[in-house]
């Protein structure tokens, strides 16, 4: 089966792709974990966010157990959690951004047995309808293709892959494979989201070797915290990813009881402003 | 899966046993992944990879160990010959000791510098930190802050053992979470790191390799009943956790049809109670930890928590091949309470002067109902998976005598 046999996409991503290249620069992606910490809250900031300037959204879904990601994200997604976020409320929650928003590409990002249990079929006609543009599921790798990632495609929902600084060799064609669109997302750690960072020089090298394989849009993530350090990222990528650090901004903004603070969104949208801010340079 | 007359040839290539194992795991680790079971393939059809784990199990473990015929407890039942497979007896006190010593022989193979591991109850974290000591490489145990409580002399006897023991906090702070933990800190330290996982769990290749490793107990069980009574079993059993004890048992009996084969998983106050770690009786098919298997979660997915007397059984998940078993109906799962548990503890212990793990209670605790509606020349074999000398605290916690 080749690529063109798939049942076209929304288009929005590559059409926001294209856009930044006509601009000239790289893109910001921003990652939330949907109903942190709590729905109405997580809309608010969903809704703000384009303005703020985010390219892209990646929005997480909750799971008890994110084996791939830091305390923080996974502190998030209990938080959630315990405020009754489901993948339905997470479904609706984009359906409610794309009522004002028909722009701005939406990738869900989460792990797969909620999906699962959910029903692969009945979940990607239910993200097709609400407006979701990609998945990137963190515990699918190209093995694992036949459950989501080739139904995905051929539901017309682009599935992102994850590239690490492992792939490398024989194992790149096989993770750049027919079935991944999009974007290529580049962790550019050995590690857990939120933690170390790598160097523009190892970011540098993974860039090459990665576009030696893919004409797709590459996306680079982990660990990029501050704006000088994602204008560095985007100097070098098609797009910069921040997702622990905005998630601490909603943290440091929470009462002591874990409500919502009356800044808490303006907080959370004026600190991805400046990460804008750096990316646009 | 391509057997024809065998239950004995899984998994397929993809490391699936039907629809369950597989390889669920990110993308970091994939290509260590995919070495470790090229390294183990390798192994495998290395002569001198046998010998010398034959020659560990048998120099340093104490294999083999006995068979044991339990006549104090056959007498009490009245009924099948009860059979005890001493695991117990092993170094380290447990069964896992089989596994680890083939893991890290694996490991040195591959060039690994550093050993990391999870452990629940701490029978598998001692015996880790055993063969590290052994073969003198650093090694870190994840445990769940509420095991590290309740399991207090294995923690001791790991740092004595010369391993660092790293009190998980998060999520339910069991052996679930210490085995998240135990992933991440493997994402993080891919090139120098071997993972050695305790159970017939994870991703492929590990649910086989712990299997082969742990097929040591059948093994013995098989040649040492044919020489006690001359034919096999009618009932082999063994506890459920994830299940290597009892993989272990099994797995060289899939084959003879006559032997029926009963795992018993933890149920906690009762099934019925939704307080159980009995994830085959009361969970459903699901994704978590590299493996798609069955597992206790709720209706969006979520991973939910399990509950047992016993550490080492409190987990929401099992190994993928026992899954395949049930669905497939070879194997019957069956549940013992914490409370049917406590009863066959101080049974053994009082009528066999064998103070068995709270695990592998569970097994005598189902050989305890099963035993007396045999008859009296039928045999029944129990895994006696581990010894009880780690457990006698939260015993006498639960008899409410205070030590």
């Amino acid at each position: 089966m080749t690529a063109q046999s798939f049942a076209p996409d929304s288009g929005r991503i590559k059409a926001r792709f294209d856009a930044l290249k006509k601009e000239g620069r790289s893109g910001l992606v921003t990652f939330i974990t949907a109903g942190d910490p709590n729905y109405d809250t997580g809309l608010e900031i969903l809704k703000g966010l384009p303005k703020a300037g985010a390219d892209l959204i990646e929005i997480g879904m909750p799971f008890t157990d994110p084996m791939a990601d830091g305390p923080a994200i996974q502190a998030a997604g209990l938080r959630a959690l315990a405020g009754g976020q489901t993948l339905a409320r997470t479904l609706d929650m984009v359906g409610e951004f794309r009522a004002d928003n028909q722009d701005t590409p939406v990738i869900l990002m989460g792990y797969y047995n909620p999906i699962y249990s959910y029903g692969v079929e009945r979940f990607l006609k239910e993200a097709r309808d609400a407006g979701v543009d990609g998945l990137i599921v963190v515990d699918l790798p190209p093995e694992e293709d036949a459950e989501l990632c080739i139904p995905s495609a051929k539901a017309g929902v682009n599935f992102i892959r994850l590239t690490t600084p492992t792939t490398v060799g024989e194992r790149l064609p096989v993770v750049l494979n027919e079935y991944t669109s999009g974007f290529v997302y580049y962790v550019s750690i050995l590690g857990i989201t939120g933690t170390k960072s790598a160097t523009d020089a190892q970011i540098n090298e993974a860039m090459s070797r990665l576009r030696a394989h893919t004409d797709l849009p590459i996306a680079v993530g982990f660990g990029i915290k501050t704006p000088d350090h994602a204008k560095a990222v985007a100097d070098v990528a098609d797009a910069a990813v921040v997702g622990s650090a905005i998630v601490d901004k909603i943290k440091e903004n929470l009462d002591e009881n874990g409500q919502a603070t009356p800044g808490l969104v303006d907080a959370v949208l004026s600190y991805v402003s400046d990460l804008a801010q750096g990316v646009r340079g | 899966m391509s057997q024809v007359n065998s239950y004995r040839t899984g998994p397929d290539e993809g490391g699936h046993f039907g629809i369950f194992g597989g390889r669920f795991v990110a993308e970091t680790l994939m290509p260590l992944i995919l070495d470790v079971e090229k390294a183990y393939n390798d192994a495998k059809n290395d002569p001198g990879f046998d010998q010398e784990f034959r020659s560990y199990l048998k120099q340093y473990a104490g294999r083999p160990n006995p068979l044991y015929f339990a006549e104090r407890l056959t007498e009490h039942f009245g009924g099948a010959k009860v059979y005890l497979k001493r695991e117990e007896l092993n170094h380290t006190g447990s069964h896992k000791i089989n596994n680890v010593l083939g893991q890290i022989l694996l490991a040195r193979r591959m060039g690994k510098k550093r050993i990391i591991a999870e452990t629940g109850a701490g029978q598998h974290g001692v015996a880790v930190a055993t063969v590290c000591a052994l073969f003198d490489l650093p090694c870190k145990i994840y445990m769940g802050k509420t095991d590290v409580e309740r399991q207090a002399p294995n923690v001791f006897r790991m740092k004595l053992l010369g391993a660092e023991v790293e009190a998980v906090t998060s999520g339910s702070m069991t052996l679930k979470d210490a085995m998240n933990e135990g992933l991440r800190d493997w994402v993080a330290n891919v090139e120098d790191t071997f993972y050695i996982i305790g159970t017939v769990a994870g991703p492929h290749p590990y649910p086989e390799m712990v299997r082969d490793f742990q097929c040591v107990i059948g093994d013995e069980t098989k040649t040492q009943i044919m020489e006690a009574e001359g034919r096999l079993p009618d009932v082999v059993t063994a506890c459920i956790g994830g299940g290597s004890n009892a993989m272990g048992l099994f797995h060289p009996f899939l084959d003879d049809k006559s032997v029926r084969i009963i795992g018993v998983e933890a149920a906690g106050s009762g099934i019925e109670t939704g307080e159980h770690a009995a994830s085959l009786t009361g969970g459903r098919p699901g994704v978590l930890h590299g493996n798609r298997t069955y597992l206790l979660q709720d209706d969006d997915g979520q991973i939910t928590e399990a509950h047992s007397i016993s550490a080492g059984l409190d987990y929401p998940g099992i190994g993928p091949e026992h899954s395949w078993l049930k669905d497939i109906g070879r194997a019957e799962y069956v549940s013992a309470t914490d409370a049917e548990a406590l009863e066959a503890f101080q049974l053994c212990s009082k009528k066999e002067g064998i103070i068995p793990a709270l695990e592998s209670s569970h097994a005598l605790a189902y050989v305890a109902k099963l035993a007396p509606s045999m008859k009296k020349d039928d045999i029944i074999v129990a895994c006696l998976s581990g010894r009880g000398d780690k457990d006698v605290s939260t015993v006498a916690a639960h008899l409410g005598v205070e030590l």
